[in-house]
């Protein structure tokens, strides 16, 4: 079975935001309809986003790191939203187990945004409809598109290659390998809800030197025998 | 979480809904077995009218919960799955059978249909009675399991949920039952009285114990589950949105801490010793206005319950809004 996901790279994301306009940009001129903005030029502007670019810092000053994390719906193997919905409207497909909503049948009651431990929905203030990523739904499964741009507009959006998308359950894809063997993790793996997205850890380039390996075994000039002698009998004088 | 105004009106005017009917019936069955004087059948059917009048306010107010409340019929569909599709069907068919009970009740439908035993006549009053109170106590399960079901707010995910949903209802049922018999000046004020001190205490010890539950409380998510970074310091810096959104308006209360505490020890009293010690009072004075009040204040306080009841649920998703928890 086909599991599309996404696969985010946190050593390379710069944390630029481009994944997040240009989520916001695909998806608010798509059929489903806009994605609300409200007070957009005023002091607090709020609104509906699939992906959001956030910021943490680890470490005490002076050892500290920044870490962008980018984060939306996690297309998780066993979603926890899905069942609580009372309508249906909140449904995994089966072909490609992308998670989504019908726009059409969700009532707005939140429940699944509750039972969701990520907080990757968000209830659409004029619509009154709960929203989430639907990894472009209307992109990745558009035949009419080439090959290089069925994928979500965030993938292709992002300058640093930071995201990677295609199916974890296939195990040469390139999100697959990528998990396998750069420690690709997911995130609040205690709830048991097995996202499909996963996060590669950020990695630095360091080389472990031990002392022995900088002295040359063959080393012409090297002592090999540091014993301080005496003057008595030593295995040279007994073996011949 | 944020605690919301109609989900607060909802359950607590359900609750008080069901336990008023499951008093009415309650006392028909000790009437029937002799233990408290035959009541005249518009007693029960005041007290459904009154019972099913709560329990169509507490609809109402659960359709401002709803974005989209002209697709309400559509929350039916997923029982097998969703409590709150599971209540969405049982609530209508607990007002269809309190309606059907004050019906039968008013129009005197008393004819014994069959015995069974020696003495026991069964009409209809009776078996709409039992089928309303199994319905009333499903009712009382899925509504709290709304909320005791979702593993992810510890807080409520509980047995201690439905507990303190099923007899904080009921006592407020009881308690309304009293104040409804000491208003039209009926001597069952003592019956539903007594049992509304009991199932307050029941309750008293359930939501102590629950919050006693919920102050050892250990959370399994943390920041560094949250974004997968092993490290003790981690310090959110931007959270991804200007003005906040939906994630930080949905899952905070946005009061003071203080405000919260203070909160608890208000509804502490107003729900248990003051109805308890008003209720002990109306006995001893034979006043007709004490019961009453005893209602109103437990209404009242179980109004700010509800409220620190979503306000002390701690979402995990609240990690990823770290500026607002």
């Amino acid at each position: 079975m086909t599991q599309l996901a996404l696969v985010i790279d946190l050593n390379v994301c710069v944390g630029c935001h481009a994944c997040v306009t240009s989520c916001k940009e695909w998806n608010t001129s798509g059929w489903a309809g806009p994605l609300v903005d409200q007070n957009p030029y005023e002091g607090s502007p709020t609104g509906t986003f699939f992906n959001r670019v956030q910021t943490f810092e680890v470490g005490t000053f002076p050892n500290t790191e920044t870490v962008h994390f980018p984060k939306s719906c996690l297309h998780c193997e066993e979603p926890p939203c899905v069942p609580v919905c009372p309508t249906g409207a909140s449904y995994k497909r089966p072909d490609n187990g992308v998670v989504l909503v019908d726009y059409d049948k969700c009532i707005g009651c939140k429940y699944c945004s509750w039972a969701c431990p990520y907080g990757a929905r968000e209830l659409d203030e004029q619509q009154k409809v709960m929203k989430k990523c639907t990894l472009c739904i209307d992109r990745i499964t558009d035949a009419k598109l080439s090959e290089r741009d069925r994928k979500p507009s965030c993938v292709l959006a992002c300058p640093a290659n930071a995201r990677l998308f295609g199916d974890v359950h296939d195990p040469d894809s390139e999100v697959s390998i990528a998990i396998r063997e750069r420690g690709g993790y997911q995130l609040m793996p205690e709830w048991g809800t097995k996202p499909a997205n996963h996060y590669l850890p950020r990695q630095k380039t360091r080389m472990h030197i031990d002392p022995e390996e900088l002295t040359r075994v063959d080393n012409p000039l090297r002592r090999e025998d540091l014993t301080d002698y005496t003057g008595e009998e030593t295995l040279d004088d007994v073996a011949w | 979480m944020h605690p919301a105004f109609s989900v607060i009106f909802l359950t607590t005017l359900l609750g008080a809904g069901q336990g008023l009917y499951l008093a009415m019936v309650t006392g028909q069955l000790y009437a029937i077995a002799r233990f408290l004087p035959a009541q005249a059948d518009q007693f029960y059917a005041v007290g459904s009218l009154v019972a099913l009048l709560l329990l169509v306010a507490g609809l109402g107010a659960s359709f401002f919960h709803l974005g989209r409340p002209e697709r309400a019929w559509r929350a039916a569909a997923m029982w097998r799955t969703s409590w709150l599709s599971r209540e969405v069907i049982v609530l209508p068919i607990v007002m269809a059978l309190v309606f059907a009970y004050g019906v039968a009740h008013w129009f005197e439908w008393t004819q014994p249909l069959f015995q069974v035993g020696a003495a026991l006549q069964v009409d209809l009053t009776l078996l709409l009675g039992v089928l309303g109170t199994v319905a009333s106590l499903v009712l009382f399960v899925c509504t709290a399991m709304i909320y005791a079901a979702v593993r992810f707010l510890q807080e409520w995910h509980t047995p201690l949920t439905v507990s303190n949903f099923l007899f904080l209802g009921a006592a407020s049922g009881f308690m309304l039952a009293a104040a409804y018999s000491a208003y039209i000046g009926n001597p069952l004020v003592t019956f539903y009285g007594t049992w509304a001190v009991i199932l307050t205490l029941v309750g008293l010890a359930s939501r102590l114990a629950h919050l006693r539950r919920n102050a050892r409380l250990k959370h399994k998510s943390t920041v560094q589950t949250a974004i997968g970074v092993r490290h003790a310091a981690v310090v959110q810096k931007a959270q991804g949105a200007t003005g906040g959104s939906f994630n930080t308006r949905e899952f905070f209360h946005g009061r003071s801490q203080s405000l919260v505490e203070r909160l608890r020890t208000v509804y502490l009293a107003l729900v248990f010793p003051i109805p308890v010690l008003l209720i002990g009072l109306s006995y001893l004075i034979g006043s007709s206005n004490l019961p009453i009040m005893a209602f109103f204040v437990q209404f009242a306080g179980l109004l700010i319950e509800r409220w620190s009841f979503f306000a002390e649920a701690r979402h995990p998703q609240n990690l990823y809004y770290q500026s607002v928890a």
